[in-house]
């Protein structure tokens, strides 16, 4: 690495800071809405992290478009392919979350953490 | 006192997951020492035929992993209906709808879902695929969904479309097994010439599938939530 | 091309911040919408194209549609 501040580092940075954002949101906050932005967060951080793990300095993307490209100049292919399918995934997950949160608001009427019953916190 | 205890054990547990990582990943050699990407890379063209080394992976290399994607979005969009099971469906209408948004949204969503098929088409080609062709062709048909009269939320036909693509999806992969190559989802159709648009084996065919089910299980979920009253609800 | 990645990604860590104190809740939303934004085109930079198009069409409109939708139904503000 030629300096400490470089695209890993600051791809770094951001990924950690997003997941541990989001971890704090779900930990502190107290209406059910934002407990679900927080995970939506997080599992952007945690994304971008994945694929930043096959990420070095200036190699293009892993698709032969011309005749001239080599594979030794590609990034790697496997992380994209999975984070390809986390994010859909997650994108189930926040809708079935938001299903139950409307659910809970037809049963108890509020959205408050610390007011539905058996949810001490 | 609580949010400063979690912040604090929160930003312990990220440095101390950092260090490791960073000691491990984001060295030049990890490439070239761990390299079974860069073998996928150089093989993926003459195996597989597909241009898009993502694509080879997704559908040929990984497929396992696909198949397991495609049940669990299954299972979210079958417990979204299963949590409004009880309620009835409603008319879409919104009240005093304006010009610009009711014939705005006619004019665009042929050009949304043509989109939508083209990158679907094109996954083996350029960037894209089947799930972000899936996802563009749910927007099209959610915007039509709800600013007019003229389509039905029908969740019938759209649950029998989207058992239909699982199970050829199965289907496929079943031909590779007892055919000749004798494994799960074996490419057992020709690679062809790189670069045409019918090549590289079963891989349009498969994508166009998974591409099919994403976006009739994300409508359908999506419908679900919007449409779907229930009795004693203060809703607009 | 370094400053505007740095930039970039302080937009981003800033809107995840502003989350915390936002008390009406579709602005929230939107706010999250903007990190999802930013992190497509951080995808870009880390030259992964087919991520990049499906961050951006799922994390910018799939989202975004589910949670106004599921805040019109609740229909409560953030008041503690």
């Amino acid at each position: 690495m030629n300096s400490i501040v470089n695209h890993e580092f600051i791809i770094h940075i951001a990924s950690f800071g997003l997941i541990l954002i989001g971890f704090y949101i779900m930990f502190t906050q107290k209406n059910l809405i934002k407990i679900i932005l927080g995970l939506d967060i997080a599992e952007t951080g945690v994304n971008i992290f994945l694929v930043s793990a096959g990420y070095f300095k200036n190699h293009t993307a892993p698709i032969f478009s011309k005749a001239g490209l080599s594979a030794e100049q590609m990034t790697d292919p496997i992380p994209q392919a999975l984070v390809l399918t986390a994010i859909v995934i997650g994108f189930g997950i926040t809708a079935l979350a938001l299903s139950l949160v409307v659910k809970l608001y037809r049963e108890t009427g509020t959205l408050d953490v610390s007011k539905i019953r058996g949810l001490k916190w | 006192m609580r949010k400063f205890f979690s912040l604090l054990l929160l930003l312990g547990f990220v440095f101390y997951i950092s260090s490791i990582i960073g000691t491990i990943l984001f060295h030049e050699d990890f490439f070239h020492a761990h390299n079974v990407g860069l073998q996928i890379t150089e093989n993926a063209v003459k195996q597989t035929g597909s241009i898009n080394t993502i694509t080879s992976v997704v559908v040929l290399y990984r497929g396992f992993d696909t198949l397991g994607e495609v049940t669990v979005l299954f299972l979210a969009a079958l417990g979204i209906s299963l949590l409004f099971a009880s309620g009835k469906k409603e008319k879409n209408k919104i009240e005093d709808e304006s010009f610009i948004l009711k014939y705005g949204s006619r004019l665009l969503y042929p050009f949304i879902i043509l989109f939508g098929i083209y990158i679907i088409v094109h996954g083996h080609l350029s960037p894209g695929g089947g799930f972000p062709g899936g996802v563009i062709i749910a927007t099209g048909f959610f915007i039509i969904l709800i600013t007019s009269d003229f389509i039905k939320f029908n969740d019938k036909l759209l649950s029998v479309i989207e058992g239909f693509a699982g199970l050829s999806f199965i289907i496929f992969g079943l031909i590779g097994l007892f055919g000749q190559d004798n494994s799960f989802l074996a490419n057992f159709l020709s690679t062809g010439v790189p670069g045409k648009i019918i090549s590289a084996g079963i891989i349009p065919f498969v994508y166009a599938i998974i591409g099919i089910k994403v976006a009739s299980e994300l409508s359908g979920a999506i419908g679900t939530f919007t449409l779907v009253k229930q009795e004693g609800s203060k809703n607009e | 091309m370094l400053y505007l990645f740095l930039f970039l990604t302080l937009i981003m860590l800033i809107s995840a911040i502003a989350v915390i104190f936002i008390k009406n809740l579709i602005s929230a939303v939107i706010v999250t919408t903007v990190v999802s934004l930013v992190a497509s085109i951080l995808f870009i930079f880390i030259a992964a194209p087919d991520v990049a198009i499906t961050e951006a069409s799922i994390g910018a409109a799939l989202t975004l549609v589910i949670f106004i939708i599921a805040i019109s139904r609740t229909k409560e503000d953030d008041e503690s």
